[in-house]
């Protein structure tokens, strides 16, 4: 007989927000991205990826896990404006889906590069020791490492809304993805925030895979169904909406961690069962805009 | 190239008889004979992915699902449901991937653009896992075994199919229809309406056609087309592996259709030829070519993206039937396209 008391379930909720985490940092660098530039970044998974590696790379280098939570990111974020500033530039003025194309076959060449370097067999990596025990909360013991995981998200996420909200890039950067062509006409050089806010958003891409890394450790095609998930958590939050991101990670996050306790075989199906429902009653996604890009 | 020209064009004007033509001397121009099914099949699979993408404008990141779909039906049938006759077991397939992109279809066309593509991917994601968990029918990982290869019952005569060239002639003959039914899609004036809402949707709906409707068709056509490939290749193999659902089954045909030059008509044809052939020749050199197509294909994105055939059609500058369009109606990007 299974136990269904809510003692049983709670580390289930919890297990889920953590996933929720990942897909909701996943989410809002692909929604960012979109919103401003529509592009779709398809690579988000691969970088995710390249994100845990470099973890590992850094980690065995320097001994140190905070060093490379934050050079691992800041490396993926580089090669975000790499691909921005030579790849994606060359497509704009092009159909909406080319990009989308690109990103694919660069996602192809980062995954089988990361095999060639890193070999095909995954890697393990230990959260740092400060970490490593469990947390009592009172009401039950959690890893703290994932509590870790919860404390940066959200941390993230309050300076991704500040520099959003309360900066002047940020301003125009909202304004740039409202209407593009009144943003240059007052003089404002676009391409140079599209480079930041590609290079950003893969830059949380990586912060995400850096986060995992210690969870699910670190293999080439770990990217591959998270970044698929991903999409799902944008289409269904809305597509360009931070904060829907953020509200449908965490749903989605918990329908995963919850679906697991009670069928787990049924977990990653639910996933496209919410997305499926989501777009009968309400297609432009729990915030979205309609005609969005379309 | 010059002297190319009246060949092209006179291509251009009897496509289905120059591809009868063409592939009736394939197995003989290839390798090794094996690789001609395949690139027939996977040619026909990238065939319905062009109705779609190239005729139509809708980019499905998803195709795996009716090839998968199509391999399943077809396998279940013959090897689980044991229905003991060749034609209702390869008929199951493009049945079961009509179903499915009629269900599916439905479901992602209530979204355009982007959303479409990364929809189409859920959906192939979501039957992927379905598959995988219902091992009693799919076999789920170890892939659905046993499928037999029946012999052909044609006018009261009987054919063995078990040679590689029999099999071969066999596919061939109903690619060739299928070949000759898309032609005779496109040359309809639906095909005519689809061409139209690639261009330009909204003027389409003003000529007072159903947009979504004929969407929905042309995704369906596109489904049963794939289907159809999936059913062949589950013959082929004598058994449907579960990575046939997954998203890297649906790269692939994404690639090969652009290799070759999405919305031709060869296109996906000669896509499926370079594709195959190219993993062919670098699998021997190396295990990362994946890593090679990839950059194969980032460098097509940016530099040809009519592909080979469109490429090679543009510039000997003939107008064939099928006109070479690379890619939908170029839109203003990053700008919205309301």
């Amino acid at each position: 007989m299974m136990d269904f008391s809510l003692a049983a379930v709670l580390p289930q909720i919890f297990t889920g927000l953590v996933l929720g985490m990942i897909f909701v940092l996943l989410a809002i660098g692909l929604s960012l991205i979109f919103g401003l530039m529509t592009v779709v970044n398809f690579s988000h998974g691969a970088l995710y990826m390249l994100g845990a590696y470099f973890t590992v790379f850094v980690l065995t280098y320097t001994r140190s896990f905070w060093l490379a939570l934050v050079v691992a990111p800041i490396l993926v974020g580089t090669l975000g404006l790499l691909v921005e500033r030579f790849l994606i530039r060359r497509l704009y003025g092009r159909h909406p889906d080319d990009p989308l194309l690109l990103t694919f076959g660069l996602s192809l060449v980062l995954i089988e590069t990361a095999k060639l370097i890193w070999g095909k067999v995954g890697l393990t990596l230990d959260p740092p020791r400060e970490l490593s025990g469990a947390v009592n909360l009172g009401f039950m013991a959690f890893p703290a490492y994932r509590l870790f995981v919860i404390g940066v998200t959200v941390a993230v996420l309050i300076g991704l809304w500040a520099f959003v909200t309360r900066t002047n890039v940020g301003l125009i950067i909202r304004a740039g993805s409202r209407d593009p062509l009144m943003v240059r006409a007052l003089g404002i050089n676009l391409n140079r925030i599209w480079l930041l806010v590609f290079g950003i958003g893969c830059g949380l891409a990586g912060l995400a895979g850096a986060l995992a890394g210690p969870m699910r450790g670190a293999y080439a095609e770990m990217g591959v169904t998270v970044v698929i998930e991903s999409f799902v958590v944008v289409v269904v939050g809305g597509m360009g909406s931070l904060l829907g991101a953020v509200v449908a990670g965490i749903m989605i996050g918990q329908v995963v961690g919850i679906t697991t306790f009670f069928a787990p075989k049924l977990a990653e199906i639910m996933v496209f069962v919410v997305m499926a429902v989501v777009l009968l009653v309400r297609p432009s996604g729990i915030f979205g805009e309609a005609g969005l890009a379309e | 190239m010059r002297v190319l020209a009246p060949l092209v064009a006179a291509v251009g004007r009897h496509p289905v008889l120059a591809f009868a033509v063409f592939f009736a001397a394939f197995p003989f121009l290839v390798p090794y004979k094996a690789l001609a099914a395949q690139v027939l099949i996977f040619g026909l699979l990238a065939l319905g992915f062009n109705l779609l993408y190239g005729y139509t404008g809708l980019l499905s990141f998803g195709h795996a699902a009716y090839y998968g779909l199509g391999a399943y039906g077809t396998g279940i049938l013959l090897a689980k449901v044991k229905v003991g006759s060749l034609w209702l077991g390869l008929a199951g397939g493009p049945l079961l991937a009509m179903l499915g992109g009629a269900v599916i279809g439905f479901f992602c066309l209530r979204r355009r653009g982007i959303y479409f593509a990364m929809l189409t991917l859920a959906f192939s994601q979501l039957l992927y896992f379905v598959a995988f968990h219902l091992a009693d029918v799919t076999g789920g990982d170890d892939g659905l075994r046993g499928i037999p290869l029946l012999p052909l019952n044609l006018f009261g005569f009987t054919f063995k199919l078990d040679g590689t060239l029999a099999f071969y002639y066999f596919a061939y003959a109903l690619v060739v229809l299928a070949v000759a039914g898309l032609k005779r899609i496109l040359d309809s004036p639906f095909g005519a309406v689809l061409q139209a809402i690639r261009e330009n949707s909204d003027r389409a709906a003003a000529c007072g056609y159903d947009v979504n409707r004929i969407r929905h068709l042309s995704f369906v056509f596109s489904a049963t087309f794939a289907g159809l490939a999936g059913g062949l290749d589950a013959l082929r193999l004598a058994v449907v592996p579960v990575e046939s659902l997954y998203w890297t089954t649906s790269g692939q045909i994404v690639i090969m259709t652009l290799l070759g030059g999405a919305g031709t008509f060869f296109g996906p044809f000669v896509g499926a030829g370079t594709y195959l052939v190219l993993e062919d020749r670098l699998a021997v050199y190396t295990e990362s070519w994946p890593l090679v197509i990839g950059l194969i294909f980032m460098a097509f994105v940016l530099f040809l993206p009519k592909g080979v055939w469109g490429s090679l059609v543009g510039r000997l500058s003939v107008s064939t039937r099928a006109p070479a369009v690379s890619a939908p109606a170029a839109a203003p990007s990053p700008a919205r396209r309301t």
